[in-house]
């Protein structure tokens, strides 16, 4: 910007006696600034302040997983924890019996969040065609709300669905010589229904964002309802239904209340999936309240599995924001 | 379609599907994606069902107000749940609401579009996708641990509040955003400074719907039981000391729900079930208190 | 031509052999008005200066960036001291981002970026010491859909003085600034209602009422009609008109045939389109209302007076 310049032509520097009764003194800049205004730079530093705690909280996550995982490492070699297939972490280090293969975890968590993602994927994608393709706005407002409702249910309340009612069920149906009590069948059903609204809204979203007039070409066509839906909605709307799926899987592997209270406690690596087992989370949540005390190598394994579980779900996030980056920036 | 009329000869080669045939097949597509949606809801049905069927027996006035018990089902009760859930409430709501209103605000009116901008909202969208337990996991190590507050009422609620917050400050976002551009512009040409206009234009026409946000982030924190557990949320019965002592142990209803559910015996099935039907009466006021709150809104800005 | 000519000017575009101006001529809907075809000057006999001695405003090679696109190129212009001045020309041209560089509404647009001395008294605004609040408090702005607040008209009216302090009578003050908008007797008995309740034109003179209570030295205007009916838009033309005495007024509007009516001076702006296909707007010519209708220097504001552009 220029310098201030004072004109050739001078007019009168005194705002007349209508303008602010704050007239300053001829030869000052009436437009300069008044007041240092430090009230109001406070209130934004505060408000700064409120958006950096986030940042802080990052921080926090991160720095409390490392600061018990490093000395983790420290004591169990990488390779142990990564390939050994059986979870014992009672006692010390060395001692016989004590296994810290994560893997009988994962494995865990792995049939829970594929049963979960077999319930959920279906189901979810078949509610998102049908309220964005087929139904009326009518039953699209009652429906919807509904699926919210479910969405809203506490984990806790899922966990208690499916050890009092789905597994019993599934035992009287399947018998109780193939059915555990404790199972991740029984896990990854309830996981799925939890599941379904969140595939259903995100693929919703973005399904709708599909312009009206890429549907109507096609009908104009001559297609059928489920045609278009097939091969005009679902391919411009495929980032944000991936974006749904890996968000949903995010979940899944992160979902701890239901399998805390139906999966057990036993982590084995097996392909029964309706044989007791234990998923990284459930070992967290079901460990606290027991020998763990803290400085206890226990105690450094849940923050170990911790580490791990983090780290996955954040791959998994990143990975569906990149997706729904894509089908945002489409339209 | 009507029944199938002459199809001229140079048509015959091609291969349209039949009339009636088609319909039935679309019918069969759109009562199947039907049932799909159905599905989640019938399921929600029976959960319902389950919990209502066996949470009324012992449910009463006195459920609400007596310690739990191992021994006799009908004296025992969720009081120190109770208590704990208005505690972690009240002090969730006091403090997330004013720091997630605050970031949101900052983000909106105030922040410059440069890194540490996008770093501090990249970071809230990822902070909403770490699962509850890792929080649970913050809370034990750095406030149980490091900083030593114990398994108290006070490092229950923080962690809590550090849960929601990326909610509250999604969900006041979306409001301010709403708020249309032409009423910043009037203020500031009038000679306001920005947070002048922030404070007396933008925050009055945001504030229900930021309000709404609010809750239901707050009805989403009491229903955790995850990150609450790891930290250290307790079940045991203790004698009823003041529901507001920070320091002290705490109780929650989804702990109480979690314990009853656990233990073998039908009984405690049925008192699990009981607590249940308490907290989602909770979550359903929440709601109710929440979708109030949105109407409002939208009627005031007729 | 020299002033004198002002007032023959009115009858003389009647004799002007270019027929096609007839299109370029106002034709008032006000049964009161004589039928002419140029704007009245109400009130005043003195015609003004073609020159501008007393500025409210001046610019030297005013430039406007968004990003890297030139919106606005080199612009050379002395607003003066209360009269009505208007921008006119296409759309895209430029007028709008112009108006807005005069009491820095491109701060809020981030990438937006002015270059040249814009001088107001002789200030210029954008120093780095200049607060653009105050700026803002000395020029006020009328925008083109109406926009008041969600509050009473009471609370609208008040708003701009009581966040610059006003402690003094408010009553007072309310009513002085709706009388001087023409909205009081429409409006007195219902100060308290809200102001989304009034119809589109009253809103808009509230808006204005709005920004005079703040008591501006000047007052921008951004096509403060084009929302607005014919009868209404006529309303507000006549209060411009009032309100010259007090304040200094900048228009811009894409009706020239309005701009013929009400303003003193003119400036017509249109897009330059260079080779590469880069378009960036410029003031093509800048005179007295009278001239620009009747005389223009430039072809194109000729062009564009006559109809056969824009």
């Amino acid at each position: 910007m220029a310098p201030s310049v004072t004109a050739a032509i001078h007019t009168s520097d005194a705002p007349e006696s209508h303008v602010a009764a704050t007239a300053p003194a001829p030869d000052q800049n009436p437009l300069r600034r008044r007041s240092a205004r430090l009230g109001e730079r406070a209130i934004i530093g505060v408000l700064f302040l409120c958006g950096a705690v986030s940042v802080v909280t990052t921080v926090a996550i991160v720095g409390v997983l490392a600061n018990e995982t490093i000395p983790f490492f420290q004591q169990i070699p990488l390779s142990d924890f990564f390939l050994d297939t059986v979870w014992q972490p009672f006692g010390i280090p060395g001692n016989e019996g004590f296994r810290l293969g994560v893997w009988a975890l994962v494995t865990g968590t792995a049939h829970v969040t594929v049963i979960g993602l077999l319930v959920a994927i279906p189901l979810g994608l078949g509610a998102a065609t049908y309220l964005s393709e087929y139904a009326s706005p009518r039953v699209r407002g009652t429906l919807k709300p509904i699926l919210e409702i479910l969405a809203g249910i506490p984990t806790v309340v899922l966990g208690f669905f499916a050890l009092t009612t789905v597994s019993p069920f599934l035992r009287e149906v399947l018998g109780t010589d193939v059915v555990d009590l404790f199972n991740s069948f029984s896990g990854g059903l309830v996981v799925g229904v939890m599941l379904i609204p969140t595939v259903a809204s995100v693929s919703e979203d973005a399904m709708s964002a599909v312009p009206q007039s890429l549907r109507e070409a096609g009908y104009g066509l001559g297609a059928s309802r489920s045609r278009v839906a097939r091969s005009v909605v679902f391919p411009s709307a495929l980032s944000g239904i991936v974006a749904a799926v890996i968000l949903a899987m995010s979940r899944a592997v992160g979902e701890t209340m239901i399998v805390a209270l139906s999966v057990g406690s036993r982590p084995n690596v097996t392909w029964d999936v309706f044989s007791q087992n234990q998923t990284m989370t459930g070992y967290i949540a079901q460990s606290v309240g027991g020998e763990a005390a803290r400085g206890s190598f226990q105690y450094t394994a849940l923050f170990a599995v911790g580490a791990l579980l983090f780290v996955l779900t954040l791959a998994l996030n990143l990975i569906a924001s990149a997706f729904v980056g894509r089908y945002r920036q489409a339209y | 379609m009507a029944a199938p009329t002459q199809t001229p000869p140079d048509l015959q080669q091609r291969s349209f599907e039949e009339p009636r045939r088609r319909a039935l097949r679309e019918a069969a597509i759109r009562y199947a994606l039907l049932a799909a949606t159905s599905t989640g809801i019938v399921v929600l049905g029976i959960l319902l069902y389950r919990v209502f069927s066996d949470g009324l027996t012992y449910l009463d006035f006195g459920f609400l107000v007596s310690l739990p018990s191992r021994i006799d089902p009908d004296s025992a009760g969720v009081s120190p749940g109770l208590t704990g859930t208005l505690s972690l409430m009240l002090i969730v709501a006091l403090g997330s609401f004013p720091i997630g209103i605050g970031a949101a605000l900052y983000l909106e009116e105030f922040a410059p579009k440069n890194r540490v901008t996008a770093l501090i909202e990249t970071n809230i969208s990822n902070l909403a996708g770490v699962p509850s337990v890792v929080y649970g996991l913050l809370g034990a190590g750095l406030f149980v641990g490091i900083l030593d507050i114990g398994r108290s009422l006070l490092a229950g609620g923080v962690t809590l509040i550090l849960l929601i917050l990326p909610v509250i400050i999604v969900t006041s976002r979306e409001a301010i955003k709403a708020v249309p551009n032409e009423l910043r512009e009037g203020g500031l040409g009038l000679g306001a400074t920005r947070w002048q206009t922030t404070q007396k234009l933008v925050l009055p026409q945001a504030l229900p719907g930021m309000i709404t946000g609010a809750i239901l982030g707050l009805s989403r924190a009491i229903g955790e039981a995850a990150p609450i557990l790891v930290v250290g949320a307790t079940s045991a019965r203790f004698r009823n000391n003041s529901p507001l002592d920070l320091f002290d142990q705490f109780s929650a209803l989804p702990i109480n729900i979690y314990n009853y559910t656990f233990d073998p015996d039908p009984v405690f099935t049925q008192l699990a079930a009981s607590a249940i039907i308490v907290l989602l009466g909770a979550l359903l006021l929440m709601n109710g208190i929440a979708i109030y709150f949105r109407n409002r809104a939208s009627r005031g800005n007729a | 031509m020299s002033p004198g000519d002002t007032p023959a000017d009115e009858q003389g575009t009647t004799v002007d052999q270019d027929t096609t101006r007839t299109e370029a001529a106002p034709a008032p809907a006000r049964p009161d008005a004589q039928s002419t075809r140029a704007p009245q000057r109400d009130l005043r006999d003195q015609p003004i200066d073609r020159e501008v001695v007393d500025p409210v405003f001046e610019l030297r090679g005013v430039s406007v960036y968004y990003g890297d696109f030139l919106a606005v190129r080199d612009v050379e212009l002395a607003i003066p001291r209360n009269e009505i001045t208007a921008l006119i020309g296409p759309s895209g041209c430029g007028k709008s981002t112009l108006l807005r560089t005069l009491n820095r509404m491109h701060d809020l647009t981030p990438g937006a970026r002015v270059e040249g001395a814009i001088e107001y008294h002789g200030h210029n605004v954008y120093a780095p010491d200049v607060d653009p609040v105050e700026v803002r408090r000395r020029i006020g702005m009328v925008f083109q859909k109406p926009n008041p607040f969600p509050k009473s008209i009471f609370e609208n009216v008040m708003f701009g003085a009581r966040i610059n302090g006003f402690k003094g009578d408010a009553d007072a003050l309310v009513e002085k600034s709706l009388r001087r908008a023409a909205l009081w007797d429409e409006v007195k008995d219902k100060l308290h209602e809200s102001g989304l309740s009034l119809s589109g034109g009253q809103q808009q003179r509230l808006c204005i009422a709005r920004a005079i209570a703040v008591e501006p030295d000047v007052i921008l205007m951004d096509e403060p009609c084009s929302a607005l009916d014919p009868i209404a838009t006529l309303k507000i033309e006549d209060l411009m008109r009032d309100l010259r005495d007090e304040y200094s007024i900048v228009i811009v509007t894409h009706n020239m045939q309005q701009a013929a009516r009400v303003s003193d001076r003119t400036a017509f702006l249109s897009l330059d389109v260079k080779e590469d296909g880069v378009r960036t707007g410029v003031v093509v010519e800048y005179d007295t209302t009278d001239h620009i209708f009747t005389q223009a220097s430039d072809e194109r504001t000729e062009g564009y007076i006559t109809g056969r552009f824009g």
